[in-house]
């Protein structure tokens, strides 16, 4: 999920989509990253396990000699693994490129940074586009229904298999904070640092309601053919666009909608008094979903979107959410935007208040922004000092040392 | 991260506080604004430290320089905490920021063993002065906003804060006033000279 403000520069021609079409479908079961493969079953929420199954990821930087500088990065509902390199697919730069680097907040000259497509994924993961085992077709609705804390202990086992007993930081934003909490109360001992951003411990009602919609959209779609659209050879893209617009609308802000386009027209003088993207608001989110749909696979979106929906942190702890926190040895820096409605900053609050109320070291800032919740994606100095600033203050607490520049 | 001492550091009443806390203890400081008493604490004491602050952009480079900090408000925020879950609980020039500074007390005694408090003290002999004189409310190099653009709404004298104090049950188990160049008024002077020649005060309150 690059920036959403940033226009996708894809191919309109027809061919350019076929050829795309055919990488996307070719990263599902065979990533170009690295992927780690499973036999031993992965016990889910529902009551199932996968088996086998499979988890992809990128690393960038090194792993130092003493295995303490490992950051895992979680990503955002229509994330993927590619957070700082190329995407194979559309060849747009990583979804989080502003953040990952040599020398950014999160920096691969001193960290080992990890980066996984998240269970029920499209990108290489197991996820309802994969193969189903012992068949020639999909998993598409025959995969259990998932939820974060299945994603966070498909990760922890992908970490494991790494060779990391402990992980110096868990850093995400949106679907990615949930998981970041999730790792704090299930694998306290297993984190040092955690970073939540733009994020809650549950979602609003407003926020289940925006993703009904967009799952509506995807099963109205009559391509979708009850989730089973690969063996038919087609795929619900206009069900999954205006699923992507919808959603769209919610990373925003009003304000940064009307400083981009405000009422302003697309290509034309006068209103067309039909129903044309007359306005630039419109061909921008049309545009939007219609790039969407090269990159992303429609069951995915249902799936994820229901493991968004389904998160509860206090639900296992009788309601009670500091019990979730209770003496968390991490150190915590939860971050909100003031603009973003998705998860405002009251959300961030009740995080806030749970860990003080449990005892731990928590730091909350707030960052003044007018764009929205996708503000984690962007370019926000305020936001990249602050995060920059806090790994920095606990790599030194954990002893991990800047390696010497080298000649 | 530079380790070099801001100017800010010099403030004297942040050096009669590192006198008065424990080495490896565990300190919340209620209105740290940047952070640098945390700083200055956790680099000389090694004290595992957490900060509150009002403003966010206190908030903000406090973080950034590795702290642990949370933006919250004093008067309300205090209340979540558990008791008894800090070793020091520091209000270094806050409490007469504060709506209600009787229950910032309270608090600060049932979530810490001890308590630091730092105030300018409105008795002090200047104040007396531009009041008398001037008829205006006094500004001094502690104190130079003026009267509508100060945080502070309720101050108080050093002769009123002890007495709140008894008031409160609270036992003062040290007190240092200083004078405006920031030294000690000398232990054995009586109240009523502190009160006159001390221009702010720290104290070293327990339950």
């Amino acid at each position: 999920m690059p920036s959403d403000f940033v226009a996708d520069d894809g191919a309109d021609a027809g061919d350019a989509i076929d050829i795309r079409e055919q990488r996307r479908r070719a990263e599902v079961d065979e990533p170009s990253s690295p992927v780690a493969r499973f036999d031993e079953p992965l016990p889910l929420d529902a009551g199932v396990s996968l088996s086998p199954w499979q988890i992809a990821y990128q690393t960038y930087g090194e792993l130092n000699a003493d295995r303490t500088n490992a950051v895992l990065i979680c990503h955002a509902l229509t994330g993927d693994q590619h957070a700082a390199n190329r995407h194979p697919v559309t060849g747009r730069p990583g979804w989080w490129d502003a953040m990952v680097g040599p020398g950014r907040p999160v920096d691969t000259d001193r960290f080992f940074v990890i980066c996984a497509n998240v269970i029920g994924g499209c990108s290489g993961s197991t996820g309802p586009a994969s193969v189903m085992p012992g068949a020639t077709r999909p998993y598409a609705l025959d995969m259990p229904v998932l939820t974060i804390s299945d994603m966070v202990r498909a990760q922890a086992r992908l970490v494991e298999e790494l060779g990391i007993e402990t992980l110096f930081a868990v850093v995400g934003g949106s679907m990615g904070g949930m998981q970041v909490l999730e790792w704090g109360v299930s694998y306290p001992e297993r984190v040092f640092a955690a970073v939540p951003i733009a994020t809650g411990v549950r979602h609003s009602p407003q926020n289940i309601a925006f993703n009904e919609v967009g799952r509506q959209a995807i099963m109205a779609d009559p391509d979708w053919y009850g989730g089973n659209y690969i063996q038919n050879g087609v795929k619900p893209s206009k069900g999954l666009s205006v699923a992507r617009m919808a959603a769209h609308i919610t990373y925003v802000s009003e304000a940064a909608l009307h400083r981009k386009f405000g009422r302003e027209l697309q290509d034309r003088e006068f209103l067309s008094y039909g129903f044309d993207a007359d306005f630039q608001i419109e061909s921008y989110l049309r545009h939007q979903g219609s790039t969407f749909v090269d990159r992303f696979d429609a069951n995915s979106y249902l799936y994820l979107t229901r493991a968004m929906d389904y998160f509860d942190l206090a639900a296992d702890h009788d309601g009670v959410l500091p019990n979730a926190f209770r003496s968390s040895p991490c150190r915590w820096c939860v971050v909100s935007f003031t603009s973003d409605w998705l998860f405002p900053t009251s959300e961030s609050h009740r995080i806030v208040h749970a860990l003080n109320a449990a005892g731990a070291e928590v730091s909350f800032v707030e960052i003044e922004t007018d764009r929205g919740h996708d503000a984690f994606l962007l370019m926000e100095p305020e936001f990249h000092r602050v995060v920059r600033g806090f790994l920095t203050g606990a790599a030194r607490a954990r002893g991990i040392a800047v390696p010497a520049p080298s000649a | 991260m530079s380790d070099v001492i801001p100017a800010a550091e010099q403030r004297v009443d942040f050096r009669i506080i590192r006198d008065l806390v424990e080495p490896g203890t565990r300190i919340l400081d209620v209105g740290c604004g940047d952070g640098t008493l945390m700083a200055l604490l956790r680099r000389s004491l090694e004290v595992r430290a957490s900060g509150i602050e009002l403003s966010q952009k206190g908030v903000n480079d406090a973080v950034a320089k590795g702290l642990s900090v949370i933006q919250g408000n004093a008067d309300v925020d205090l209340d979540g905490y558990p008791d008894k879950s800090f070793d020091y609980v520091i209000l270094s020039q806050t409490l007469q920021a504060t709506r209600n500074p009787r229950h910032v007390l309270e608090n600060m005694l049932r979530i810490g063993e001890r308590g630091i408090v730092s105030f300018p003290n409105f008795a002090y002999w200047k104040m007396r002065l531009q009041l008398l004189t001037l008829g205006r409310m006094p500004r001094t190099e502690l104190l130079p906003e003026p009267w509508w653009r100060t945080n502070n709404i309720h101050f108080c004298t050093i002769r009123d804060f002890v007495e709140l104090c008894d008031d409160m049950g609270v036992t003062v188990e040290h007190s240092i006033a200083l004078n405006a160049w920031g030294r000690r008024i000398p232990f054995n002077a009586p109240w009523w000279f502190w009160n006159m020649f001390g221009e702010q005060a720290v104290f070293l309150l327990r339950r």
